[in-house]
C-alpha cells in the first residue's frame, strides 16, 4: 500500500514511520472497501433526487411491512395450524432423510445418575393389579388374534442395560439407568407382519416392516405412535428396571418405553398394548399440537 | 455545498435485514414460550441472584405461561426462514464483496475503543472509516456470529442424538440449552444497542437503510502532506 507512495519525498516516509498513516489506521483501506458514490451533484438536484428515492423505498417497505404483519394476524387459524403441522411433518421427513440407526445417544458412567423425577401420569390412573398384567401384541405374521405376554416370556428375551439423558419436552433432562430387552430383539422374536408377506428380517430387511407402531395404556388412556425407524433404534427399551431396581409404578411398571431417541412424552409407561400397524398411529399429546415425531 | 449520492446500502442488505427483523423477533417470541416451561436460567454474581429469567410478572404481562406446544410449532417454522435469510445474507456478503465494509481487522479492537469514547462524548475526534466504524464492524459481525452460533446451538438441542457430535462438542444437551439461551440474550442487548445508536445517528442514515441512499458532503481537497496547521475539529 505504500508503494504508491515511492515518489515522495524522504521526510515524508519518516513522518510514516513515526505517526501511522491514514492506511494503516483506516480498516477500510486495509480491506480496500469500496464506496459507491455519485458525480457532485448540485444542492437541489440532490435532494430532488433524494425525495424520489425516498419516496420510492417508504411506500415499498411500508406496504411489504403491513402485507407481512397483517398477512400474518389476519391469516384464519386453520391456515395458520395447517402450515405448522406441515411443517412438523415436513421436518419429520428431513429428519428422515439424515437418520442413521447407526448413531447412537451418549452413554453415561453409573454414578452420574440423577435422582429420578416423576412427570406425568395419563394413563396411570385406576385400578391397576400389576400380578395380573399381561402385554398384547398385535399385527404378527400368520395370526389374527392378539399374542399375550407375560413378563417373564419378556425377561427371557436378551437384557440390554444402558444409561442415557432423558429428554423432556418441557426442557429439563434426567440421567437413567435402565435395563429391559431392546424393541428390536422383540420384535425380532415375535415376527410382526412385514409389507411384501414375507418372514420378518430385522436385520437384513428392517424396511420391509410395517411402517408404524402403537403403543397403549391398559386403560387406554395414554396412547403413543413410534415410526418403526425409532422403534428398532438399538437404544430404544421395553424397560423393566431402572436405576438397579425393578420399575416403580410411577415410574411406569411393569413395563415401559425408554429411548433417547425421542422426548420423554413418547416414552409411554404401563403398556398395556403393543401394535405392528400400516396406520400412523394415534398419539396422545400430537393431539393436543406436539410434534408427532418428536425424534432426536 | 455540492454534494455526492452515496449508494450505501444493496438492495439485497436492506431487503436481509429488515426481513431478518420479523424473523429475529418470532424466533425469540416463541423461544420464551418454550423457555417458560424450564425457566431455570438467570442472572448470578458470586452466587449471589441478580435476575431470574424471567419474573413472574414478566411472563403473566406477555400472556406466555402454558403455550410450549404452541411455541414449538412457531419456532421450528420461523427456524427455516430465519436460517435461510440468514445463509441467504452470508452468502451475498461474500461474493458481493460487501464483507469489506463488514469484517474488522485486528487493529479495529482499539480504534472500537477511540469511537467508543467519541460516542460517549469524552474525545471529539472519530478514527477514520469508511461506511461504518470499527465499532459497528465488531457489532455487526459479531452478531452474525450470535445468528451461526443461535443456529448452530438450536441444531444441538433440536436433534442431539443424530447431531451427537455436535451436541457433545457444546458440552452436552444441557450446556447447548444454555447457550442457546445466552445467544438469545446478547441478540437483545445488540438491539438494545443498535436501536440507540440509530436514534442517535439521525434521520438521514436511517432513511439510508429504506431507500439505500445517503446525501454525503463532498470530501474536503485534499491538504498538502506538510501541513498540519489546520485547526482542530474542522475536519468534523
Amino acid at each position: 500500500m505504500s508503494e504508491e507512495r515511492d515518489d515522495l519525498p524522504l521526510l515524508d516516509e519518516v513522518r510514516e514511520i513515526k505517526t501511522p498513516g491514514p492506511d494503516r489506521d483506516d480498516t477500510s483501506v486495509i480491506l480496500k472497501e469500496k464506496r459507491r458514490l455519485s458525480d457532485p451533484l448540485a444542492d437541489d438536484e440532490a435532494k430532488k433526487r433524494m425525495r424520489t428515492y425516498s419516496r420510492r423505498g417508504f411506500l415499498v417497505g411500508g406496504a411489504a411491512a403491513l402485507l407481512g404483519v397483517f398477512g400474518w394476524r389476519w391469516m384464519p387459524e386453520e391456515t395458520k395450524e395447517k402450515l405448522l403441522r406441515r411443517t412438523f411433518e415436513f421436518n419429520e421427513r428431513v429428519s428422515q432423510v439424515f437418520y442413521r440407526p447407526s448413531r447412537l445417544a451418549p452413554e453415561f458412567p453409573p454414578e452420574s445418575i440423577s435422582p429420578p423425577r416423576v412427570n406425568g401420569g395419563e394413563g396411570m390412573s385406576g385400578e391397576f393389579d400389576p400380578a395380573k398384567w399381561t402385554l398384547s401384541v398385535g399385527g404378527l405374521a400368520g395370526r389374527t388374534a392378539d399374542l399375550v405376554l407375560t413378563l417373564d416370556d419378556i425377561r427371557a428375551l436378551p437384557r440390554t442395560e444402558m444409561t442415557t439423558e432423558l429428554k423432556c419436552i418441557e426442557g429439563w433432562t434426567v440421567i437413567v439407568n435402565w435395563a429391559g430387552v431392546r424393541f428390536s430383539d422383540f420384535a425380532a422374536a415375535y415376527s410382526p407382519q412385514t409389507q411384501s408377506g414375507a418372514p420378518a428380517d430385522i436385520a437384513v430387511r428392517p424396511h420391509d416392516l410395517l411402517p408404524y407402531v402403537s403403543l397403549v395404556t391398559p386403560d387406554n388412556a395414554y396412547y403413543v405412535g413410534w415410526d418403526i425407524q425409532s422403534a428398532l433404534h438399538p437404544q430404544t427399551l421395553l424397560a423393566y428396571e431402572m436405576n438397579g431396581a425393578p420399575l416403580r409404578p410411577e415410574h411406569g411398571a411393569p413395563l415401559r418405553l425408554a429411548s433417547p431417541t425421542k422426548y420423554g412424552i413418547k416414552q409411554i409407561k404401563r403398556i398395556g398394548r403393543i401394535d405392528f400397524t400400516a396406520e400412523r398411529p394415534r398419539d396422545f399429546w400430537a393431539e393436543s399440537g406436539y410434534d408427532w415425531y418428536s425424534g432426536h | 455545498m455540492p454534494k455526492q449520492l452515496e449508494n450505501k446500502h444493496p438492495l439485497a442488505i436492506r431487503w436481509l435485514h429488515w426481513v431478518n427483523f420479523p424473523l429475529l423477533f418470532m424466533m425469540i417470541w416463541s423461544g420464551l414460550l418454550i423457555y417458560w416451561a424450564n425457566d431455570v436460567y438467570s442472572l448470578k454474581v458470586f452466587g449471589y441472584e441478580l435476575f431470574k429469567f424471567f419474573p413472574k410478572s414478566f411472563y403473566e404481562y406477555l400472556e406466555i405461561p402454558f403455550r410450549l406446544a404452541e411455541g414449538l410449532k412457531l419456532h421450528f417454522f420461523f427456524a427455516w426462514l430465519f436460517t435461510i435469510n440468514g445463509v441467504i445474507y452470508l452468502l451475498y456478503i461474500i461474493f458481493s464483496g460487501e464483507w469489506r465494509a463488514l469484517l474488522p481487522v485486528p487493529g479495529s479492537f482499539k480504534r472500537a475503543g477511540k469511537v467508543a469514547l467519541h460516542d460517549l462524548r469524552i474525545v471529539k475526534k472519530l478514527p477514520p472509516q469508511g461506511k461504518y466504524n470499527d465499532a459497528q464492524r465488531i457489532a455487526y459481525t459479531g452478531v452474525i456470529l450470535l445468528g451461526a452460533g443461535s443456529v448452530v446451538t438450536g441444531l444441538a438441542i433440536y436433534k442431539p442424538l443424530q447431531l451427537a457430535w455436535l451436541t457433545t462438542l457444546l458440552g452436552g444437551y444441557e450446556w447447548a440449552r444454555w447457550e442457546h439461551f445466552w445467544l438469545m440474550v446478547l441478540f437483545v442487548l445488540f438491539f438494545a444497542v443498535h436501536v440507540v445508536q440509530v436514534a442517535l445517528a439521525g434521520w438521514s442514515n436511517f432513511r439510508s437503510m429504506i431507500t439505500g441512499r445517503e446525501l454525503v458532503d463532498l470530501p474536503e481537497p485534499e491538504q498538502p502532506v506538510v501541513s498540519e496547521a489546520e485547526p482542530e475539529g474542522a475536519t468534523l
